[in-house]
This record gives structure tokens, C-alpha cells and sequence, in this order.
């Protein structure tokens, strides 16, 4: 909806944000061609995660967390894993942190190409939404639909399902997926490769809007290998802390027009700051397998990508990765692993954090000495990212005030839509309106 | 004659039950050819006006305004299908109806003030007549899928409403109840997930909600037996399906007899 004020202003408002997953809507004040003000409003109704946590036991965050969000219950149950286990002074083995790789891989896979497909690329080819895009083009949705169906397998045999799996635990797993089960996804996992590929191919193609945004990207770095289910955070000021760190970095607030709380890094001094794909790579290109490598270099990215139109690039990136990843898992594991690890409970805080597709999600518990959680607080990607989200809004709008309304509006959608932003995780969000005055 | 009209309407909820709708990859090119999606916020910009022949409902109502919203669906709707444990028990955001929201607003917000809520969250039948209540946490694809088939020749969708049970036998399952005396909701919870849990090696959590003759009472004397405390089995029965009604009365049986102190895991 766009309405001239009488005082020559104008307003901009979607009240009803597509193809993104949960509640928002986009507001947008504009006078003499100057931004007045930029709303992401996050309307998706509370549902208190983090108050009915507490007086619950240490083993049940994992189920809990997870109907957090549909897209990404790994996420949730992996970070909330570690940060358990942290608590309790746990070091899972290797096997487990493996299997855990595995499981995120297929949540990547699925997330990603759900993302790529069916919501993001039908702003570049101009369609409505994925179902137009088939009638014109089946073969680019049929591989959209393979990729994120693989995704969706590996999570199926490695957590019993895709939405909400049963088989994560604290301390691992309650059963091992066997050999021959996994050995089932190997040809799903080749195509699925061929697929990535074409993806990149795809995507890579597309016609991207200039622009450059200085946000500081914010993503965690393992050891070893492409950020998935672990590491440091490190940030693009050259910053680096462990995880426990995080919270004295972090300070989450509240505005009125949402009811996810926003964050701010070191008390917001260098600007917004944002998680992602464009904040992974940025900080860990060099840890791509050769594949990814080689996808990136093919896809026109250099060592940074600053431009968030072309986060479609990167999530295609990471899909080669993902799918690289899962079969170098797949060809090393044997069977005979122990499916967990005992994990008695004592007092103490434990942090734990992780890659979401959407980028770090991280977890924070307090617990008594019988298990009882006490204290829960989540600060879930989307949530990070609505400054950033914000700042490309305003920087947008300025530079692109001669656009039509209708073009204009689209493309802020679009730009929304740059970050996957995920509502139902948020808020614990979005409305889009622009206001021209 | 023109195909039916489908709507998907969000409340309260995490997504995965619509989700589920573009999680059948195989089925859902076909599907479009047979209805017209025509309200899918998740899938697409495209806004097809109603009146819908099918609306499904994700969520629960938690808030004034989806208390209004959830009637003008309803107007809109010849059919309405509620899927999934948010829309039909209220989802596990209905643990709020067991405290004070007050006080969960301000753990969560510091700013409760700019925060809208109501103190309980309630399934979309306690509101408007509901068609069909598909249920789990999520939902099952094939279960929905065939509620969709059923809608689409215009009849009853074939949804088993007896427990867990009967799919670990047909799947072939050794109990973990009887073989490795794992507590296990199976006996009171209705099938439709392939009995997954069991098939995991951990007892059912009941996410699907009760069955058609749940006896809670018996179930709950053999988790004691299995080792399970007060505290354990009041919040096995008070997680993701908290407010139906079975569930909700085997948790108050447990309310009083709770120690606090006693959380195992």
C-alpha cells in the first residue's frame, strides 16, 4: 500500500510480507526524498520460549527449542546441545560431532534451496512465487524441488524426520544411523551435487542492483572446515572471541515496532552488524572445500562479498559445500560409535552456538545443581539481523527514490528477502509500509 | 469446473506445519494443477480474493487481533482444516495458560508494554467450527496430503485416530517399553508419525496428542514403574499438546504430587 500526506510526504507500507517465513511487515516515511523513518515490523505473536523454559530439565531443550522454528530446528537443537553440555562440563566425541555435521548438512541443503528457489529467485525472473516460475520454467523448480528434497532425506535418516527430528539428544544421539542407511543417501547426495551446481550456474546469472553495505559481518570460525555446527565468533573489525564471550559483546534491545528484540555488537559503535551467508564466507572463504572454491570463483565472488542482493550467490556456494560436506562425512564413517554420551547435570551456565542457514544462533542456560533450567536466553539470527536489514532499507530507498512505488516497493520486499529472514524464530516478526513525505 | 481454491492462514505457530505443504517435493507441482493456491503468504505474492473452498490453519490464538483475524478466515472459508498441535491443542506456547503472563513477558521483554498477548493460547476450534483437525508436531506429509486428496473427491480423509502402538507392531518394532522398560507416551498418543520414536530408540513424547480411548491413568502407573518421578510425568503430558483436554487432566492428576526438588532426567 502506497498514500501520498497532504503535506507532500509519502508512505510505503507491505503489510503483509511474502515468501518469507513467519509474520512481518515493512513501513517506510519518506519527505523531499529523504528517509524519515524505516520500520521492519515483526508482528508474529510472542510464544515466550525462553520464560516456560525454566523449571524444565537440562535434557529437554533439544525437543523444546526446536518447534521454535520449523525451517531450522537443527539449529536450535545443536546449539542447545552444546550449551547444555558446556554447562555440565560434556566434551561429546568426534563420531558425535561428526553425525551432527551430517544432520546440518541436510538442514543447509533443505533450508538453502528452499530459500533459493521457491522464495528468493522469483524476485529475479520476475514471478510471483515458485508455482508462475514452474509453469514457465518446470526444470529450474524440479531441481530447486530434488535439491531441497535431498536435503530433507538426510535429515529424514539421520533424525528420523525432517521437521522437528526425534533423534537428537543431549550428549548425542539416541541411535546411531546405520551404514546402510546412510549409504542410501549417497546417490541422492551425487545428484543432488550436479544440482548445487546448476544452482550456482543459475543464480549466478542473475542481474544484481548495485550496492555496497559497510555492515560488520559476524559468523563463527571452527577449527577446522566451513562454519556448520561449531566454532569461535570472529567478526570483520578482526575480532575474536569464544563463544562464552558472546553475551559481553551483545547487547540485545527492544523497540516498540517489533517484537523481536534487536542486537548490538560492542555497544553498536561500528554500526549494525550482521550473520549470514554474506558474514560466513566473507570470513571463511578460505575454508571451502575445492568445490565451493571453485563455485565461488565461477560464480564472480571475490574474497568479499559486500553486496546482500548477492547473498544468493553465497547460499548457492554454500549448498556445494553442504553437499560436499555430507558425502566427505558419508566416506569416512564407520559403524560402532556410541550414539551419546552420559551428561549428569551440575550448576553452572553453558553458552552454545551454531551456523543456522540464517547465520549464528546462540544459546545461553543457567542450571541448578539437579538439572533445572533457571535461567534461557536464544538470540536467534533474524533477531541480529534486523538493524542491517533496516540500514539496506534506508540506503535503498535513498538511492533509488526515482524508482516508481510499485518497483520501489518490490524491491525493498526483495531486499528483505536477501536475508531469509525467519519471523517465527525472531520473535520469540515482519509488516512492510513506505511513507513519502 | 474451476478448481478449487486453497488458502493457507498463519497464527501462532513455527511454520513447519505449512512447511509440510512444500515439504511434499514430488507432489506439489501436481497439487497446483489440481487447486488454485490461492492465498499462500509463505509461497507467493499473488493474492487471490476469496471466498476459499479450503482454507488450512496453522497456529494457535494467542492475541486480539487473531481473535478477529481467526472469524474473518473462518467467513472466507467453505472448509476449514486446522494442522498441526498449535491450531488444534494450542501448542506449546499454551504452557503460558499454566503461569502468569505477566510475568512471562517481562522474562522475555523489557518493554512489556509494547508487547500485545493474551494470557492463554487457545486452538482454533475454541473459537470457530472447525471441518477436520489434522493433528502432530509438526504434521505427517502423507496425512496431509491425504486430507487434501479427500477434500479435493469430496470425502472423509482416512485418518487412524488408535495409537502409537498399532504402527510399532506393523513396523515391526521390538517395545522399548517391555524390552528395555523405556517410559513411552505411545500407548495414549495418536498414530500418524510412523511411530518414530520407538523406531529411534526412545519412548513416544506424544506430539500427535491423545489417541480415541487414551487410559493416562494406567500409562502413568507403569512410567513410575519405569522410573519416571511426579515431576517427570506431569511435564511429559504438559509439553507440546498441554491443553488438550486428556493430556491436560493427566498433568493436573501430577500438579499436586510434584516436588520441585525431584528433576531427573
Amino acid at each position: 500500500m502506497n498514500h501520498r500526506l497532504t503535506d507532500g510526504g509519502q508512505v510505503m507500507h507491505v503489510d503483509t510480507l511474502a515468501r518469507v517465513e513467519g509474520e512481518g511487515a515493512m513501513h517506510i516515511e519518506l519527505r523531499d526524498g529523504r528517509v524519515i523513518d524505516v520500520q521492519l515490523r515483526i508482528y508474529e505473536p510472542p510464544r515466550f520460549y525462553e520464560a516456560f523454559l525454566r523449571g524444565r530439565a537440562w535434557t529437554e531443550p533439544p525437543d523444546i527449542t526446536a518447534r521454535i522454528c520449523g525451517i531450522c530446528p537443527v539449529a536450535y537443537q545443536m546449539s542447545a546441545c552444546w550449551a547444555i553440555e558446556h554447562a555440565c562440563g560434556v566434551t561429546v566425541p568426534e563420531a558425535i560431532r561428526l553425525m551432527r555435521r551430517l544432520l546440518y548438512c541436510g538442514e543447509w541443503i533443505e533450508s538453502h534451496a528452499l530459500h533459493v528457489y521457491l522464495l528468493h529467485a522469483p524476485d529475479f525472473l520476475g514471478y510471483d512465487g515458485a508455482v508462475d516460475l514452474a509453469a514457465d520454467h518446470p526444470s529450474v523448480v524440479e531441481t530447486g524441488l530434488r535439491l531441497k528434497k535431498a536435503g530433507n532425506q538426510v535429515m529424514t535418516v539421520v533424525g528420523g524426520r525432517s521437521i522437528h527430528p526425534v533423534n537428537v539428544r543431549v550428549g548425542g544421539f539416541h541411535r546411531m544411523p546405520r551404514t546402510s542407511e546412510l549409504s542410501a543417501l549417497r546417490p541422492v547426495l551425487e545428484q543432488a551435487l550436479e544440482d548445487a551446481l546448476a544452482t550456482l550456474r543459475l543464480v549466478s546469472g542473475f542481474d544484481f542492483p548495485d550496492m555496497e553495505q559497510p555492515h560488520e559481518y559476524v559468523a563463527l570460525r571452527p577449527e577446522v572446515g566451513y562454519p556448520i555446527e561449531e566454532g569461535r565468533v570472529v567478526t570483520s573489525s578482526g575480532r575474536g572471541f569464544d563463544v562464552r564471550d558472546f553475551p559481553l559483546h551483545l547487547d540485545e534491545y527492544q523497540v516498540p515496532h517489533s517484537h523481536a528484540l534487536h542486537a548490538r555488537l560492542d555497544g553498536g559503535t561500528r554500526g549494525p552488524y550482521v550473520v549470514g551467508p554474506l558474514a560466513r564466507y566473507t570470513l571463511n572463504h578460505d575454508r571451502l572445500g575445492d568445490l565451493a572454491r571453485d563455485a565461488a570463483r565461477e560464480g564472480g565472488l571475490a574474497a568479499e562479498c559486500r553486496n546482500p542482493f548477492r547473498s544468493i550467490v553465497v547460499r548457492a556456494v554454500e549448498l556445494v559445500e553442504a553437499v560436499s560436506e555430507a558425502l566427505r562425512i558419508l566416506d569416512v564413517w564407520t559403524d560402532g560409535a556410541a550414539p551419546s554420551v552420559p551428561v549428569p547435570p551440575r550448576a553452572g551456565e553453558g553458552f552454545g552456538a551454531s551456523e543456522a542457514p540464517r547465520g549464528i544462533l546462540f544459546h545461553r542456560y543457567v542450571l541448578d545443581a539437579d538439572g533445572v533450567i533457571r535461567d534461557a536466553q536464544i538470540v536467534p539470527p533474524t533477531s541480529q539481523n534486523q538493524a542491517g536489514v533496516e540500514a539496506d532499507l534506508r540506503a535503498l530507498v535513498e538511492g533509488w527514490a526515482d524508482l516508481d512505488d510499485h518497483a520501489l516497493q518490490h524491491r525493498c520486499e526483495q531486499a528483505i528477502r536477501n536475508y531469509d529472514p525467519c519471523i517465527s524464530c525472531a520473535t520469540h516478526f515482519l509488516d512492510l509500509s513506505v511513507d513519502r513525505s | 469446473m474451476a478448481k478449487p481454491k486453497l488458502a493457507v492462514w498463519k497464527f501462532a505457530s513455527c511454520d513447519g506445519c505449512q512447511l509440510t505443504l512444500l515439504n511434499c517435493e514430488d507432489e506439489l507441482l501436481p497439487l497446483a494443477g489440481q487447486v488454485e493456491i490461492a492465498y499462500f503468504p509463505e509461497a507467493t505474492r499473488a493474492v487471490v480474493e476469496g471466498p476459499y473452498d479450503v482454507s488450512l490453519v496453522e497456529g494457535s490464538i494467542t492475541t486480539a487481533d487473531d481473535l478477529e483475524r481467526i472469524q474473518q478466515v473462518r467467513a472466507a472459508s467453505r472448509r476449514l482444516i486446522t494442522i498441526g498441535a498449535c491450531a488444534t491443542a494450542g501448542g506449546i506456547q499454551a504452557l503460558r495458560n499454566f503461569a502468569d503472563v505477566e510475568e512471562f513477558r517481562s522474562v522475555v521483554y523489557a518493554h512489556p508494554e509494547y508487547v500485545e498477548t493474551l494470557d492463554r493460547s487457545t486452538p482454533i476450534a475454541a473459537h470457530v467450527p472447525v471441518d477436520f483437525e489434522l493433528r502432530g508436531c509438526p504434521i505427517d506429509k502423507h496425512q496431509l496430503l491425504e486430507v487434501l486428496a479427500a477434500e479435493i473427491q469430496g470425502r472423509a480423509p482416512r485418518i487412524s485416530s488408535h495409537s502409537v502402538c498399532f504402527e510399532c507392531k506393523r513396523r515391526g518394532n521390538v517395545c522399548v517399553t517391555v524390552a528395555h522398560g523405556t517410559p513411552c507416551l505411545g500407548p495414549v498418543t495418536q498414530a500418524g508419525c510412523g511411530a518414530l520414536c520407538p523406531s529411534y530408540d526412545r519412548g513416544c513424547y506424544g506430539c500427535f496428542g491423545p489417541q480415541n480411548t487414551p487410559n493416562t491413568a494406567s500409562l502413568t502407573t507403569r512410567l513410575r514403574v519405569h522410573g519416571m518421578d511426579e515431576g517427570q510425568v506431569l511435564r511429559v503430558f504438559r509439553t507440546f499438546n498441554a491443553a488438550s483436554e486428556v493430556f491436560l487432566r493427566a498433568s493436573e492428576r501430577h500438579e499436586t504430587a510434584r516436588t520441585s526438588e525431584e528433576v531427573t532426567p
